[in-house]
């Protein structure tokens, strides 16, 4: 079995049931999904469909109510070298204002207990990847939102997790600033090839990262349709978005999500 | 500006008693003050009266403020042990302190334990209440990012949520500094011979009015110099905090 055979997440008859204000709501039903290693996998819906659920069950932040969800690390490496079964990037502002940038970046390696020299070492290593290096010792609050990011996204890849997972990490950012990180996110991943889930509501941000996009359904939420991005990689925003594949494939994923949409209440569509 | 108010009070103060507007037995011109505070300063009494609350304090806030923080966090923390003691708290706050006091001098006697005792109970509500809130008022994704690395409890309390809640925290250390003193010249009425509250009431009693409000102004500067030193500890430990 070659690497990029092996799965790295196994998701079966994954279902989640919420009880709000007593009243259960149905928000997974019956995901069953696979993620092959290496691969970056993005998952478009409604919102309240579940996808966030997904990735919070997978980071260990919520539990499933029935089936099984488990991220499986390559024979031989678990549990030898404390490497993290996963790293999150959240979609809020999630970086800790009291800590500089350094600290922050080395959070995850602090929690694992790694000794300071080393986790300096790698820390100071991925600031410098997300290009941050001058604001290592900056505080949150001097940072515009696309540096606090970066930083967030540095956190999580200092801690070397056997998956990514990203929760809308750009929807809080400007236009222009999304379309820089992006870009910068498909650079750094291509040089790490690490498996990632990544949520998001933007189609147009799906296709552009994904090497499959995965399409749910409006609550309780289930897969719709799997479908691969014909892309090669190193990938570019521009080269994306001028291949001829691209419309075709934006449309194909909005005539699936648009029933959905449309079969929701006009009321929970447009906020008053 | 913010010199300008007193100045401009006291200068008023001073013209109404020099034009004979009002009682000077009563209300002491502010220079007449100023001459007893040239005394007492000289002969060292102030000084030393100074020396003895400030000791009082610093000692009876430290001692109501350290275990204030600690439970504070562990009841922000912890849902089970806040739900458990948060009726405590709430039933034994609103107390008056000086209704205590007669319990901590039968338990403690009439020496400085009665003092630092009912200064660490005044201070440990406020600061306790805020810390708590502090906690609470951090937001929960700092806790999910904790949760998914596997951070331990203790980096939680002292990596998350003691650096959190330290604006909230310093909001209660000055209430608690401010109420360490009111506390304080009351604790001094009763049974001691030394510190500020003593030299207002003993001031009192031999109707040496200048030297009791001498007392009472020196308890105010007290109180700003506390808080002006309690916000230079708060720049020096929260950085982060853009004001």
């Amino acid at each position: 079995m070659t690497e990029s055979e092996r799965i790295a997440i196994r998701i079966r008859d994954l279902t989640r049931w919420f009880l709000i204000k007593g009243r259960p709501i149905h928000a997974l039903a019956g995901i069953d999904l696979d993620v092959r290693a290496g691969e970056f996998l993005c998952i478009v819906g409604p919102s309240g469909c579940g996808k966030t659920t997904i990735l919070r069950i997978l980071a260990g932040l919520d539990r499933q109510t029935t089936g099984s969800i488990e991220v499986v690390a390559p024979r031989g490496s678990a549990g030898s070298d404390g490497q993290p079964l996963s790293s999150v990037v959240f979609q809020e502002q999630s970086i800790f204002p009291w800590m500089r940038v350094r600290d922050n970046v080395a959070f995850g390696l602090r929690a694992r207990g790694i000794s300071r020299a080393v986790r300096t070492r790698i820390a100071a290593e991925h600031i410098r990847q997300v290009g941050l290096s001058e604001f290592a010792d900056a505080w949150p609050h001097q940072l515009s939102g696309g540096m606090k990011q970066r930083v967030a996204i540095a956190r999580a890849l200092a801690n070397d997790p056997h998956i990514l997972l990203m929760d809308e990490p750009f929807a809080a950012l400007d236009e222009q600033t999304k379309l820089v990180l992006q870009d910068e996110l498909l650079r750094i991943w291509e040089r790490s090839r690490k498996t990632v889930l990544y949520v998001t509501h933007s189609l147009d941000e799906a296709i552009l990262l994904a090497d499959r996009v995965l399409v749910m359904s409006q609550r309780p939420g289930r897969i719709l349709r799997i479908l691969d991005m014909p892309f090669d990689r190193p990938r570019t925003i521009r080269r994306v978005r001028s291949d001829a594949r691209y419309g075709p494939l934006f449309n194909e994923i909005w005539e699936l999500l648009r029933h959905n949409v449309a079969r929701q209440p006009l009321a929970a569509e447009v906020p008053a | 500006m913010s010199a300008a108010s007193p100045v401009v009070l006291i200068l008023a103060w001073e013209l109404v008693t020099r034009l004979g507007y009002v009682d000077t037995r009563f209300f002491p011109a502010p220079s007449e003050i100023l001459q007893t505070a040239q005394r007492l300063l000289t002969d060292g009494t102030l000084a030393r009266q100074v020396g003895i609350s400030v000791q009082r304090v610093v000692i009876g806030f430290v001692i109501g403020a350290v275990p204030a923080i600690l439970i504070g966090l562990i009841m922000g923390l912890v849902p089970i042990v806040r739900a458990a003691l948060r009726p405590l708290v709430n039933s034994t706050y609103p107390i008056p302190k000086s209704a205590l006091l007669p319990l901590f001098l039968l338990l403690f006697g009439l020496g400085e334990e009665s003092k630092w005792a009912i200064i660490a109970v005044g201070t440990f509500y406020l600061v306790l209440i805020n810390t708590m809130t502090g906690v609470l008022n951090i937001d929960p994704i700092y806790f999910d990012v904790a949760k998914s690395v596997g951070a331990s409890s203790f980096l939680k309390l002292s990596v998350i949520a003691f650096p959190g809640s330290l604006p909230l925290i310093f909001a209660g250390l000055k209430l608690g500094m401010g109420v360490s003193l009111i506390v304080l010249v009351y604790a001094e009425s009763v049974g001691t011979t030394g510190g500020i509250g003593y030299l207002i009431w003993n001031s009192w009693e031999v109707f040496q009015v200048p030297r009791m409000y001498l007392g009472i102004m020196t308890t105010a500067v007290l109180g700003l110099l506390a808080a002006s030193a309690l916000e230079s500890l708060e720049r020096l430990l929260v950085p982060w905090k853009q004001r």
